[in-house]
């Protein structure tokens, strides 16, 4: 197969998708032109139901059956494909076009050796037998794993994140393919795991002469590997361009929306003054599992000191697996700490229990991560906010009229109020969630990776929720995150957590600007967008 | 694993022990055997005698260890009837029940993962509503009603007698009972296979592998299939319970002579040691079916055996 020539890898013309009657919007993606040439990188950036991902899909062949392409083209070497989902299109996925998900473990059969299944993808597309293990073994090693023998016995479930994701790539590209699509493949990875998938997807890209279409909502991953970047919004294009041109001088305002979700630079002047709301001394944790024969300690949270002063927000980053979510439920007293102390306003809350506890469970709320979970499906949303100040004690009538008003305050109409949370958005939900916590009035508000599952634009509206409110009511926050930009924009103080310990801590802009111990310079280092200097 | 199976073993032994006991238990609470067996003119005299006879005088405490005692030896005591083991009673019977039992798993089965498969692939279709109608029949029938209508149909109509021992010979003679017995777990079988199956069709990792340019009919015989066939093992080891209660109505029905139709004899002539040894059988062959499925586990899932 000749690559030298300049015809371009992947052309997408005027390509349509009509959306099933009934949905919110008539068509999936309207008139989407692509075009990659050989060896280079496109980044498709937008946010979910931008219909990103509906393209990536319209390319392998493998729309579902109620997207119908209303018109447009797609040609892969200057080829025009067959229809989407006939059997001709199995010859095409491999050899010329692959793909990667976000999700590496559950791409990856689970009662299947990870070895067979790669096996299994030469074997359909008719090479030999006999060398197909070799050609397995070679991949495993151009993906660096460690230990190839062993990822090639080992099952999905035995392995982390970053290393189904290279098992996953070694599949993608094991037949050799002009065109990688990879769909968000690194934002369920942690930062450091996730610079080095960039690296490694770029490395083989040359060593394999293949062109990417790279899928993401993460501008610090577009800085990072972007030759071309195309932003879509509502299936539509709104801005494309080389990736320079697109980072330095973004023209659309959703593009320079995305671009600011992905500062890493604090924006809170260092304030002196300090006097402590909420402190942790000494803290630590360690869960025990198993029974009887395996029984092991786990420790997950050692000897951590906090100090949240009034008014300010606490940012608390780390990996997963670093303990912060475990320092979260030993704040919030929901898990016993072993041996430390909690204090809230200088008074020592880790003993306390029955009507006291209950008071300082009001002092004190929290906002959780899923924001789909984190409300009960058969109360309206009025009663999910209201209920918190009934179990304290607050008449119905008051409760409901003040719930009433934090509704508005998080920015939702009052007709919200009847509605269940089934009837609202991610952001909206979360939105509710914050109400919920705030209309006790808590002094001090623990938001556990409270933006996480929400799209980046909606992410940067809720942060300025957030931080809006605390100007406004005077709370003091914790806000645990594993991502270094919403601790950039949000956070006074931040602290560094790496299996369980804290590494560093201090003021967010000196932190970021002069990280003093090596685990946070790699953090900052390995989130996206630093390696080619700053964005915009 | 050696704990996984070993925390296995001990709570299928645990089971068994509960079990004994408490067959001992309620068989001495449901009435006075040696009343039962004496003629009912009989005076006191006689039935003490027959009190001493089967050691039903002795303090309770006393009865239940000799009994374990026994067991522990091989020993399940004789039928009161014929004097005969009720062991080599058992033994007698358990060859047809077998045959029965196990014509009407593989019957259950086979038609039920393939209507569940089928259901799943045509989802929505009228194949898919004419398959769910059928498994709503199938285990909401009651077996001795279905079996008497199998009966009818065909002898009336295709001059067949097909209950009893004429059962022995034709294959048919089989099949009809296999399957009057088999019909409530071919339902449960074929909605379980049906909603597993579409619950993995739609894992990421079916759509990975359709990106993977692996054929169809690929994908689902070596991903899809065995994935969804890990929770069906649980199910199976499940009904047999109901398979095993369902024989002694579906034996009674076809005069099959069986270990079902054995206990409810035993039952209503009071042969205390031979119903007792039954049920203990009856445990016992469940027990150890749910023992075989958990450690089948092993084999068929990667996931359990890290543990």
């Amino acid at each position: 197969m000749s690559r030298t020539s300049d015809i371009p890898v992947l052309t997408v013309r005027d390509l349509t998708i009509a959306l099933p009657s009934g949905a919110d919007r008539d068509f999936a993606v309207t008139d989407i032109d692509l075009t990659i040439a050989p060896g280079q990188t496109l980044c498709l950036v937008g946010e979910s139901g931008s219909g990103k991902s509906v393209v990536a899909q319209a390319v392998m062949g493998m729309l579902a059956p109620v997207l119908r392409v209303q018109s447009g083209e797609i040609a892969l070497q200057g080829v025009s494909n067959p229809p989407q989902r006939s059997p001709e299109y199995n010859k095409l996925r491999g050899p010329q076009v692959a793909m990667v998900f976000q999700d590496a473990i559950s791409s990856l059969n689970p009662i299947q050796r990870v070895g067979h299944q790669l096996e299994e993808i030469l074997q359909v597309h008719g090479v030999p037998r006999q060398q197909c293990r070799g050609r397995v073994m070679e991949m495993l090693a151009a993906v660096m794993l460690p230990d190839p023998q062993r990822a090639y016995r080992s099952y999905p479930h035995e392995m982390s994140g970053g290393q189904a994701q290279r098992i996953v790539i070694a599949g993608a590209l094991l037949l050799n393919p002009s065109l990688l699509i990879a769909d968000e493949p690194t934002t369920a990875l942690d930062v450091t795991t996730q610079a080095e998938i960039l690296e490694l997807i770029e490395k083989l890209k040359v060593q394999f002469n293949t062109s990417v279409l790279f899928i993401t909502h993460d501008f610090g991953v577009v800085a990072d590997i972007a030759d071309q970047v195309v932003v879509m919004k509502d299936g539509q294009i709104v801005e494309a361009g080389s990736a320079p041109d697109v980072l330095q001088n973004p023209q659309h305002e959703y593009t320079k929306r995305l671009l600011a979700a992905s500062d890493l630079q604090g924006n809170r002047p260092v304030q002196l003054h300090a006097e402590p709301i909420f402190e942790a001394r000494d803290l630590s944790l360690t869960y025990t599992r198993g029974m009887f024969f395996n029984r092991t300690q786990v420790p997950a949270v050692r000897n951590v000191s906090l100090s949240l002063v009034k008014g300010q927000t606490l940012a608390v980053v780390g990996e997963s697996g670093s303990g912060k979510s475990s320092l979260s439920k030993c704040l919030l007293r929901l898990q016993d700490v072993d041996s430390g102390q909690v204090l809230f306003k200088g008074q020592d809350i880790t003993r306390r229990s029955g009507a006291e506890l209950q008071a300082f469970r009001a002092k004190v709320q929290v906002v959780l991560q899923d924001p789909f979970g984190a409300l009960d499906p058969r109360f309206k949303t009025i009663d999910a906010i209201a209920e918190g100040l009934i179990i304290h004690g607050v008449p119905k009538v008051e409760a409901h009229a003040r719930a009433l008003e934090m509704l508005q305050l998080v920015g939702l109409k009052p007709q919200a109020a009847d509605r269940y949370p089934q009837e609202f958005s991610g952001g909206q939900r979360q939105r509710i969630c914050i109400a919920r916590a705030l209309v006790l009035q808590p002094e001090v508000l623990i938001a556990d990776e409270a933006v996480s599952a929400l799209d980046v634009s909606i992410q940067v509206q809720v942060l300025e929720l957030f931080a809006d409110l605390q100007k406004r009511l005077g709370f003091s926050m914790v806000f645990i995150t594993h991502d270094l930009h919403v601790a950039a924009a949000i956070s006074d103080q931040v602290l560094v957590m790496q299996h369980g310990r804290v590494v560093e801590q201090g003021p967010t802009v000196e932190v970021f600007a002069n990280p003093a111990e090596d685990y946070t310079r790699a953090l900052l280092e390995s989130a996206p967008g630093q390696k080619r200097g700053r964005v915009a | 694993m050696i704990g996984f199976i070993f925390s296995k073993v001990a709570r299928a032994v645990i089971t068994l022990l509960v079990t004994v006991t408490l067959v001992f238990i309620f068989i001495r609470f449901s009435g006075d055997p040696a009343a039962a067996l004496a003629p009912p003119d009989a005076p006191q005299e006689v039935i003490d005698q027959y009190r001493r006879a089967l050691g039903l005088d002795q303090p309770f405490w006393v009865q239940y260890t000799g009994y374990l005692n026994r067991l522990a030896h091989g020993d399940f005591g004789y039928s009161i009837h014929s004097g005969r083991p009720s062991l080599q009673i058992f033994l007698d019977r358990l060859p047809a029940t077998l045959r029965l039992g196990g014509i009407a798993l593989v019957i259950s089965l086979v038609a039920g993962l393939g209507l569940g498969a089928v259901a799943a692939l045509n989802r929505g279709r009228p194949v898919d509503r004419a398959v769910m109608g059928f498994s709503v029949f199938a285990f909401a029938m009651p077996n001795f009603l279905f079996g008497l209508v199998v009966i009818l149909t065909g002898s009336l109509m295709f001059q067949v007698y097909l209950g009893g021992q004429g059962a022995s010979g034709s294959i048919f003679g089989v099949v009809a009972p296999a399957l009057t017995l088999g019909l409530a777990s071919m339902g449960s079988y074929a909605r379980f296979t049906r909603s597993s199956l579409l619950e993995t069709i739609n894992k990421p990792f079916m759509l990975a592998a359709e990106a993977r340019g692996i054929p169809y009919k690929r994908r689902l015989l070596r991903h899809a299939l065995p994935n969804a066939a890990i929770p069906l093992v649980t199910l199976v080891g499940l009904s047999l319970g109901s398979l095993i209660a369902g024989s002694v109505v579906t034996e009674q029905v076809f005069a099959w002579p069986g270990v079902g139709q054995l206990l409810v004899r035993s039952v209503a002539t009071r042969d205390i040691a031979t119903v007792q040894f039954l049920v203990l059988a009856i445990a016992a062959t469940m027990v150890i079916a749910n023992l075989i499925v958990d450690l089948l586990y092993l084999v068929i899932d990667p996931r359990i055996r890290a543990r």
